[in-house]
């Protein structure tokens, strides 16, 4: 039974994964896309949990953890970059 | 009992989910960039704290595994998805992404205009005194 419900929010997370994946190539701003991105991120993050739950191992929560921290810094690099051009600005 | 935490934890993974489907419902339909942002950052972390409470749950009340790294993970997505989300919607506003035409009120269009023009000031300030010298 928990096998099933794991298996459907499986689904249900690729469905919207895929509703990210229509604003991200739609646009029509770069911000868009980057929200879009940053989403997507965080349900690959969940999806990588429901799978980890579903084959009773920890060996995943590393992953989780990692991708986390990869999406964080990344919307934060393309926010800089979109308002001030740079990602690192030297003084 | 193990059967009884096993579907509370597959019912918080289930009702994620579904937040997270809402959520990519309101990023499709949702009219210009802030309001899409809204739907991105706000419902989507709350699916995601869902779901890794419920991993949590599960690992800790069935297999008997209290792990740390996925209560780190839940605390880093709580902290970082709304910092995320401001910092895009900050950057949209600055780069001049257009708002809804039909959104009523924008209070931050006259506090920027002040603070570019402040600007503005204090550096032909500093110019003319630079060349009086």
């Amino acid at each position: 039974m928990m096998n099933s419900m794991l298996e459907i929010s499986l689904a249900l997370l690729s469905l919207a994964a895929a509703g990210c994946m229509y604003r991200l190539l739609k646009g029509p701003s770069i911000s868009d896309r980057i929200a879009a991105l940053d989403t997507i991120g965080i349900l690959l993050l969940s999806m990588i949990a429901v799978l980890g739950m579903l084959e009773g191992t920890s060996a995943y929560f590393d992953i989780i953890l990692v991708i986390g921290i990869v999406t964080f810094i990344g919307t934060t690099a393309f926010a800089r970059y979109i308002e001030r051009g740079a990602v690192l600005e030297d003084e | 009992m193990n059967d009884l935490w096993s579907a509370a934890s597959g019912l918080m993974v289930l009702f994620g989910s579904i937040i997270s489907l809402f959520s990519a419902f309101g990023l499709i339909r949702l009219p210009d960039v802030y309001l899409r942002s809204h739907a991105a950052t706000k419902s989507a972390t709350l699916g995601v704290l869902f779901i890794l409470t419920g991993a949590f749950l599960y690992f800790a009340a069935v297999q008997g595994q209290f792990s740390v790294k996925l209560l780190l993970g839940i605390v880093f997505v709580f902290l970082t998805g709304p910092v995320a989300g401001h910092l895009n919607a900050r950057a949209a506003y600055r780069t001049g992404v257009g708002m809804w035409d039909r959104s009523v009120r924008d209070d931050l269009k006259a506090a920027l205009k002040k603070e570019r023009e402040e600007a503005e000031s204090k550096r032909t300030e500093l110019i003319r005194r630079s060349e009086a010298d």
